[in-house]
């Protein structure tokens, strides 16, 4: 029998613990798909954040390192510099990168750290139960706002794209969404330049991945996935922020 | 050959001469010669330097360093070392060897830059969460600094655990005499199967680095095993100096920069016809227990000197277990003792133990 479809070799069995209709897993799956079509598997580091997406380690087949809450940038600045000629990258949630992790963020862009970063935006904290995040949309609510984001009392969400496309060592700064085929597809792509941006060496490179977290958003898979369309993508525009 | 070098860099010319080859810092007084000289040092021998952007980046980065297999180091000073703290605890939590010298000043907080000892709890009990330890090295000169220095990443890719130099400003600042060999990493444990350098899928298991367990017994039989290592390092690791204990009236316990002068004082008040004699810890976790309880058997008092308010005091009472009187002479905030106030301590303490 002719085999049409598989998952990537990048993928084991192990069973995942995510919720039924979460990002996540697509996002594995489209990297993997990625890093096996161009031949990268065997040469990857990967570094995985804390959030739901703590065990990616444990659901990869490549060597895995897991970074404490928001450092992953600068843990894989650390086997960047012992292995030059390795392909690191680092996943990250919301929380991850953009509350507690701003620093090392910012801050491995800005020295063009030659190192990938797939961003996994779902808008709040999936694995602490739904709290707000530095991305959660101005009105969303959350069980730390729970009238929904309020500016005056709460600030605003922050743009990771439009804040790190401006510095000079981010090279490929681009920004999908997982809520359908189509854009799936298309954030396969940007994964794919993400990755040969660090195998030509073109320095630091991230792609921001709008995701759902059904659980937390407290609505169906099918409703989570259009909201991600139709809501989150009115604050988080889709698109290429820089390409250099 | 000998060389009058300054503290920072000689320790710092040790690293490089042990194979240390990444360095990771983030600038803090009394220690800035040592990411200054690594700057310009690790790349002419084909390492990277990375000055980061807090010590929390440096930690982190130094995790990712040790666990890709490579021998790296960090360097700060006891501010910078309490934002490490999480990170030290996944280091050892996750078995990755690593290296961190810190250069302490007077506390608590900003405190001053002149030379402290007030990193004794920091260093030997440790801000990170959980039950996990790193061996402490603490040197009493700059030349056992750079060998303590040099055997430090032999340790921890022994152990794949963190060891820490723990040095006062004193020896980082001041200018010394200095022999720095090189010193061939040890063969025994550069074979690094373990380490994440890309997987094939079958020549060794994959590389895995993590501190999260999700059951609870898993996370106990985690624990178990490093207990077990840690036990072997108690057994096997510890270091001290006894001078002329044995037949002393008065023993002084003191470590570091502490420990020297302790070495004028002693002559001082053997002047005064008191026999002294003195224990210097050279690691302070593990702590020479046993071997201070017997250097002190012959002792009528024993007296604890340090740069901080009782710090290390605590672990003499836990060695003594109440067989002798221990008592207490500090300075802090990054005033030293003075030999001659030692020697007034051990006069009266000699008196009123009489
Ligand atoms: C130092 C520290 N602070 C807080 C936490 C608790 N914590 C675990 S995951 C998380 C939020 C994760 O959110 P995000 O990065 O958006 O990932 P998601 O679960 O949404 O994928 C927090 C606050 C922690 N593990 N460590
Ligand atoms: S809580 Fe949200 S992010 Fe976490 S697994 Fe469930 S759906 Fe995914
Ligand atoms: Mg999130």
């Amino acid at each position: 029998m002719a085999v049409i479809y598989q998952k990537s070799a990048y993928l084991n069995d192990v069973k995942r613990h995510y919720c039924p209709g979460c990002s996540h897993g697509i996002a594995h799956k489209i990297v993997g798909e990625v890093l096996e079509e161009m031949g990268l598997l065997e040469k990857t580091i990967m570094v995985a954040p804390v959030g739901c997406s703590g065990l990616l380690y444990d659901y990869s087949n490549t060597d895995g390192i897991h970074a404490l809450h928001g450092r992953a940038p600068a843990v894989a600045t650390g086997v960047k510099a012992v292995h030059p000629d390795k392909i690191v990258y680092a996943y990250q949630g919301d929380g991850d990168l953009i509350s507690i992790g701003t620093g090392e963020t910012v801050s491995a862009a800005a020295r063009g750290e030659n190192i990938t970063v797939i961003f996994a935006n779902n808008s709040i904290f999936g694995m602490t139960g739904g709290q707000m995040a530095g991305t959660t949309l101005v009105g969303e609510k959350t069980s730390t706002c729970r009238d929904g984001r309020n500016p005056q009392v709460d600030g605003y969400p922050v743009g990771v794209c439009e804040m790190l496309a401006p510095l000079q060592g981010a090279k490929y700064i681009a920004r999908a969404s997982l809520h359908d085929v189509p854009h799936i597809l298309k954030a396969k792509q940007m994964i794919r330049t993400a990755f040969e941006y660090q195998l030509n060496n073109r320095g630091y490179s991230l792609v921001e991945l709008l995701c759902a977290c059904p659980t937390n958003l407290k609505m169906s898979p099918t409703d989570a996935c259009r909201w991600v369309g139709e809501e989150m993508t009115k604050t988080f525009p889709l698109g290429v922020f820089k390409e250099e | 050959m000998k060389q009058l070098m300054k503290g920072n860099e000689a320790m710092a010319e040790a690293a490089v001469m042990a194979g240390c080859r990444y360095y990771f810092g983030y600038p803090i007084t009394p220690q800035n010669e040592v990411p200054e000289y690594m700057s310009w040092r690790l790349p002419q021998v084909g390492g990277v330097y990375k000055q980061a952007e807090s010590e929390l980046a440096s930690v982190n980065m130094l995790f990712g360093a040790g666990a890709a297999g490579g021998r790296a180091m960090t360097s700060s000073s006891g501010l910078g070392i309490s934002l490490m703290q999480e990170g030290i605890s996944h280091i050892c939590a996750c078995e990755v060897p690593a290296v961190i010298l810190n250069v302490a000043r007077g506390g608590p907080a900003i405190g001053s830059i002149q030379p402290g000892q007030a990193d004794y709890y920091q260093m030997t009990r440790g801000g990170g969460t959980g039950d996990y330890h790193m061996i402490v090295y603490t040197p009493g000169n700059l030349q056992e600094a750079c060998d303590l220095i040099q055997l430090a990443f032999d340790k921890a890719d022994q152990y794949r655990n963190a060891v820490a130099v723990y040095v006062d400003g004193c020896i980082g600042q001041l200018m010394e005499s200095v022999e720095i060999q090189p010193r061939t990493p040890d063969p025994k444990y550069q074979d690094k199967p373990w380490a994440a350098t890309g997987w094939d899928g079958k020549s060794r298991p994959k590389a895995r680095f993590t501190s999260v367990f999700m059951d609870a017994a898993k996370c106990e039989a985690h624990n178990d095993h490093l207990q077990e290592k840690y036990r072997i390092i108690r057994e096997t690791e510890t270091r001290l100096q006894c001078v002329d204990t044995e037949d002393a009236d008065i023993v002084l316990v003191a470590y570091g920069t502490t420990a020297r002068i302790c070495t004028s004082a002693k002559r001082m008040a053997e002047k005064a016809g008191i026999r002294v004699g003195i224990v210097r810890p050279i690691t302070v976790w593990p702590f020479p227990y046993r071997q201070v309880q017997e250097a002190c058997a012959h002792a009528k008092a024993v007296l604890c000197v340090e740069m901080s308010a009782g710090q290390m005091l605590d672990d003499v009472k836990i060695a003594l277990n109440g067989t002798k009187p221990s008592y207490l002479y500090y300075r802090l905030g990054g005033m030293m003792p003075a030999a001659k106030d030692i020697c007034r301590e051990i006069v009266r303490l000699n008196e009123e133990v009489r």
